[in-house]
């Protein structure tokens, strides 16, 4: 089954069965920031965004993302420079083993683009999609918050 | 110190927040070859028959392995030092299987898919056997779940008991009967899964010279090498094991669990082979918290002294018995060394049943240990009319005072004497008190529907296993007064590759962005006995402080030879002579690798203690219970933690904001539920619950100050001792909201609402 798409901003072909999941392509593409956890979308470590939304890679079969806009942590940052999600992970001590970190910087980015007057409440109801075991996610929780805040910031200034 | 107690990036920090291929899965492989088990349906049977033709007649199919392939080696999962502690009762396969979840084949094949269809297509008879899954029943079954003969270093393989212990000081039943108050209590703990999210995940495959090499999420590298060494009868010169980031450990990965398949695959294929198990797998047949059935008996004098306690532990192992003995020994430990009582008595059986198996997670035995504790201490102040602060303050051990129980009562063997150098248990609790508004909540008259409450427990863990756990460290300087740090401490997402890059550098006097940590890897760096334990910080903090010392000595020695003066000291990264002659580390390393006094800088280093010193928590719990529906919301955690000299604050931190949802989900959410055929019904995220960003409450993370002489720069350790506290302080915080004591974990709505019906 032949499937067109654009991933991390570049066209894509792919040639898969019909049951692949976005997750097998992905990880067989050398894409490794979409983890495996649960295979069943409730651990949320394979998040990735799809149109801007977030959405559970494990879920998704191939011929969903047809004529998609597929974007996964590879495309966030340059050889040089961090995305603010990512280095407001970084300076806050947001990931400890960081296998969850990629699927919550994913969802703090979908919900960055749909909502940056999102409060703290909603940063945890998006957060919980993205299980830790690690952090508590306070910290995590304390990184989002910082992100929408400089966003809201930009936002003000243009 | 510059660095020790500062915040700095981890050096892993940049990799991981760009979502680098840093762990095991991250790698692409040729000819990989996929590897499924095949797990036993029933709960204990013989194989009668296993027939894998159709199986290996599946296109792709390369091989099913069954018992009849292998010669019976038996062995311990626990990745333990050696001789291990546990009992030798596994067998890579079996003829019999004893859980719903133990290994009846194995399949490599060219996809996961065919693996899996090949699973289908193995026809298996079993032959059903009686199977017990209460601990207790098991003891008088009336069949042995393992043979006598074949294991080794099981305690009484007939009656089912897999370890025990057995212990008294002074005279328990004469100390209890002179009391003026005792008091007691029967109290469970259920099964818990780690639930790291990174799923156990190996890949095994010949390197050019034809040595096995073994990319696996452990946290015991060096005990994966020494085990399939064994198992597989080749050469440990001809393993290589790396272990990669991890994601998340917390005990599940101190465990061989499934190395030894993927290592016979490429063995005896030649091609490499790849095992992940599935969250399904994790949850049923990976590794669990022990339960255990614990009776405590606390006997008081007149001054609401302690005089005596009294613990019975009756352990369930499941059907093999990795880290049985040690898990309820640590158990043992944890209920005696926390308070002062002349006579102490403790006796303990880990038993087999038919059901999954329990390992090593974080506390190890010690949650088990500080629930009925804690909860009794709660019981007994209600009863005795003070204050349950004050009668932890009045009871507790003090610096100086010797913790008789640790001699006793070591890893698997006899102990070593321990004296408390420093405990800042006291000042946990008054700033707990403070922070958690104690005195007022405590005070508060409840009514209504949502009724509110306080409570709290204290806990003490180890700092590594005395007189066993070893570290080393290599370092070596570069020209540009780098250091290339290698060890074998395991960082398992903890950050101690950061940590011990702090020590490190701390020592040399640079910055930690001048230290390349390489960790865990058998062939590239020097032994270490492994992430658990709570003993990277302390023993192989210890083994890197040395070495980096030894390595600072050495550029002492080259400098005043290169400035030819015999008298020099070491002043930021330059070697100064007291007459204003100096040489800078760069310079020192650049000319003896080229011209001068040529030489490797380097230092090394092994550490061991027969010391093993104590961290302390002290955990608030504000909680509300809806006495309509029996819910409990945790509303507030204050967990103020002694680990002496914090090496990285938002490190540790970290450690204890991770611990305590987990001793939240234990005490409230986290449920194993079997049906009569011992099968687990709880097997995936959504009906096993643990805590999301959502569940929080308000966390209220705290160290005091502190200092251990026998630690690096005065630390001990933060990983385990955070998760110890929580449980008892929800139980005794919903007594205090509405008057219930639930022995038994986790507390759920039905027991709060048959507590208020009675």
């Amino acid at each position: 089954m032949i499937v067109q798409f654009e991933l991390n901003g570049r066209l894509t072909t792919s040639d898969t069965n019909p049951g692949t999941t976005l997750l097998e392509y992905l990880r067989s593409s050398e894409i490794y920031s979409v983890k495996h956890g649960c295979d069943h979308g409730e651990c949320g470590a394979c998040t990735i965004l799809i149109n801007n939304k977030a959405h559970n890679a494990c879920l998704i079969l191939m011929h969903q993302v047809a004529g998609k806009k597929i974007e996964t942590l590879e495309s966030f940052s340059t050889h040089e420079h961090l995305h603010p999600s990512q280095k407001a992970f970084l300076d806050g001590g947001a990931a400890q083993c960081g296998y969850c970190t990629p699927g919550m910087l994913m969802s703090i980015e979908a919900l960055n683009r749909e909502d940056q007057s999102a409060t703290e409440e909603d940063v945890r109801d998006t957060l919980s999609a993205n299980l830790c075991r690690c952090t508590g996610y306070v910290k995590p929780v304390e990184a989002a918050l910082k992100v929408l805040a400089a966003s809201n910031d930009a936002e003000g200034l243009s | 110190m510059k660095v020790i107690g500062k915040d700095t990036r981890r050096v892993d920090g940049q990799a991981l927040v760009r979502g680098k291929a840093l762990f095991s899965d991250d790698v692409k492989i040729k000819d990989l070859l996929h590897v499924k088990i095949l797990h036993s349906p029933v709960a204990h049977a013989h194989i009668q028959n296993i027939d894998t033709k159709k199986a290996e007649a599946l296109n792709g199919v390369i091989r099913v392995y069954t018992y009849k392939d292998f010669t019976p080696h038996y062995y311990t999962t626990a990745g333990q030092g050696y001789p291990e502690p546990s009992p030798r009762d596994t067998l890579i396969l079996d003829s019999t299987v004893r859980y719903v979840g133990d290994r009846v084949a194995f399949v490599a094949a060219e996809t996961l898919e065919i693996a899996e269809q090949a699973l289908d297509l193995i026809e298996v008879e079993y032959e059903e056997l009686p199977c017990v899954f209460d601990a207790e029943k098991a003891m008088s079954a009336g069949f042995a779940i393992h043979k006598s003969d074949g294991p080794t270093g099981i305690h009484d393989a007939a009656n089912n008991i897999a370890a025990h212990l057995d212990a008294e000081l002074g005279d328990v039943e004469k100390a209890l009967s002179n009391s003026s108050a005792v008091f007691e209590g029967t109290y469970t703990t259920p099964f818990v899964q780690m639930a790291s999210i990174e799923p156990h995940i190996s890949i095994t495959w010949l390197d050019e010279h034809n040595r096995l090499v073994v990319r696996t999420a452990t946290q015991v590298p060096f005990h994966v090498r020494r085990i399939l060494a064994e198992i597989l009868d080749i050469p440990i010169a001809r393993i290589r094991v790396i272990k990669p980031r991890i994601g998340g450990g917390f005990g599940g990965k101190q465990e061989i669990l499934n190395e030894e398949l993927v290592a016979t695959v490429t063995l005896s294929t030649g091609r490499p082979a790849r095992i992940e198990y599935t969250r399904e797998e994790e949850l049923y047949a990976a590794r669990l918290r022990h339960p255990e059935r614990l009776s405590y008996r606390l006997g008081f004098d007149d001054n609401q002294l302690l005089t005596a306690i009294d613990v019975n532990i009756l352990e369930n192992c499941g059907a093999y018995g990795p880290h049985a003995l040690t898990v309820m020994s640590v158990t043992a430990q944890k209920a005696l060394s926390l308070y002062k009582a002349p006579h102490i008595r403790v006796i303990g059986n880990g038993v087999y049943t038919n059901l999954p198996i329990g390992g090593a997670y974080r506390g190890y035995g010690a949650p088990q240990a500080l629930f009925p504790l804690e909860s009794l201490m709660d019981e007994a102040a209600n009863e005795m009319g003070i204050d349950p602060i004050d009668l932890r303050l009045k009871n507790l051990f003090e610096v100086g005072d010797d913790i008789p129980i640790a001699k006793i009562l070591g890893e698997g063997r006899e102990g070593y004497p321990m004296v408390l150098y420093s405990t800042e248990i006291r000042a946990c609790l008054h700033e707990g008190r403070r922070l958690s508004n104690w005195d007022h909540l405590r005070e508060q008259k409840q009514t209504g529907r949502y009724r509110r409450g306080i409570g709290v427990a204290v806990a003490g863990q180890g700092s590594g296993i005395p007189g066993i756990d070893m570290g080393s460290a290599f370092i070596k300087m570069n020209e540009d007064a780098s250091f290339n740090l290698q060890i074998g401490a395991t960082d398992l997402g903890t950050g101690s590759d950061t940590a011990l890059a702090q020590i490190a550098a701390e020592v040399l006097n640079v910055t930690v962005d001048k230290i390349i940590v390489y960790s865990s890897d058998t062939d590239m760096t020097p032994f270490d006995t492994g992430a658990y334990a709570s003993s990277t910080i302390y023993i192989s903090g210890s083994a890197v402080k040395k070495a980096a010392e030894n390595c600072k000595e050495m550029i002492l020695e080259q400098g005043k030879k290169l400035l030819g003066v015999e008298h020099a000291e070491i002043i930021d990264t330059r070697v100064v002579a007291p007459n204003g002659k100096n040489i800078s580390y760069e310079d020192i390393c650049t000319k003896t690798f080229y011209t001068d006094e040529q030489m490797q800088i380097m230092g090394t280093a092994s550490h061991l203690s027969y010391d093993s010193p104590p961290p302390f928590n002290a955990s608030f719990i504000e909680l509300e219970v809806d006495t309509l529906s029996g819910i409990v919301r945790v509303i507030k955690v204050v967990s103020v933690t002694d680990t002496g000299q914090v090496i990285n604050p938002k490190m540790a931190e970290g450690q204890v904001e991770g611990a305590i949802p987990q001793a939240l989900g234990m005490a409230l959410t986290e449920f194993m539920p079997f049906d009569e055929k011992g099968r687990m019904l709880n097997l995936d995220f959504n009906s096993y619950h643990i805590y999301t960003a959502r569940d929080m409450p308000e966390l209220v993370v705290r160290f005091v100050k502190s200092n251990e002489p026998t630690g690096p720069y005065g630390a001990k350790a933060v990983a385990e001792i955070p998760i110890n506290a929580p449980a008892p302080a929800v139980a005794n915080a919903v007594y205090n909201a509405v008057g219930v004591r639930i022995r038994h974990l986790p507390i759920r709505p039905d027991m709060i609402l048959d507590g208020l019906v009675s």
